[in-house]
């Protein structure tokens, strides 16, 4: 799994590509939580086109990041679901959980 | 020993860094198979939360423990499951599984963990735990529909 940050005013957008699972999913989580708990960023945006792969672990790591979000108010954002991570979400029945846009126009617009 | 045309053997150590290459594998062999894409999907997702398992809860995040898995295409001639299907065993020599928590968490439940068992039972048509010899035995199960076999032909 790869990631980078890119910042735009008061928000964060994590571009994330590969596999997140047991190996690499504690690297996002980490990433993500820094921005909520310790910057204190108002609105945190995740790119996901371009993951190929998501298990339990990585949808766990989505779910502390919006659970830290609503800790602090700040938002919580995914864009770009492919196919294969949407139907992992869908499994987990926790895809309507968060907030979800087609592509980066939308997540940073509203 | 599972009866059945054996397709592959793996010998794993209990390593997280492993899993990605048991996937890459995993999805060749069910593409070959014929299993459509989204099947392919469901066994590589199902295969990979249970290794995650064992690594986690069998070995407690321990990383040169031994993982054995075996694939084999097999026959089934059962009331609820008939006909030809691929067979996945995954086999560590962690503690005895607690069956007690086997059972997943609800799902309405907004928090993180808990999941891998529920995509497991998901994307299997079979799902079983058993003890022998002193090692942690699954058993997963995944049906090839008709379609598929058609293609095969």
């Amino acid at each position: 799994m790869q990631i980078a940050a890119r910042h735009l005013d008061k928000i964060t957008i994590f571009d994330i590509s590969g596999d997140i699972d047991l190996a690499t999913s504690p690297q996002l989580r980490k990433a993500v939580l820094r921005e909520l708990k310790e910057l204190r960023m108002p609105r945190v945006v995740l790119n996901l086109k371009a993951v190929r792969y998501i298990d339990s672990s990585g949808v766990a790591s989505l779910v502390e990041g919006l659970k830290a979000s609503r800790d602090v108010g700040s938002r919580f954002v995914l864009f770009g679901l492919n196919t294969t991570v949407r139907e992992v979400l869908q499994l987990s029945k926790l895809v309507k959980i968060f907030e979800i846009y087609e592509d980066e126009d939308q997540a940073l617009a509203i | 020993m599972s009866q059945g045309n054996l397709l592959l053997r793996m010998e794993l150590r209990s390593d997280p860094e492993m899993l990605c290459a048991v996937r890459g594998a995993l999805a060749h062999l069910a593409e070959k198979l014929g299993f459509p894409e989204a099947e392919c999907r469901a066994v590589v997702l199902a295969v990979d939360e249970a290794l995650t398992n064992i690594i986690r809860h069998a070995y407690g995040g321990q990383t040169e423990q031994p993982i054995e898995a075996s694939f084999r295409r097999i026959s089934l001639d059962e009331d609820a499951l008939r006909g030809e299907a691929l067979e996945i065993v995954l086999e560590d020599r962690g503690p005895a599984v607690d069956r007690e928590k086997l059972c997943g968490r609800p799902l309405e439940e907004v928090r993180p963990g808990g999941l891998g068992l529920h995509f497991i039972r998901q994307s299997m048509d079979r799902v079983e735990f058993r003890r022998s010899n002193g090692r942690n035995q699954l058993h997963l199960v995944k049906m090839l529909r008709k379609a598929e076999l058609q293609k095969l032909s």
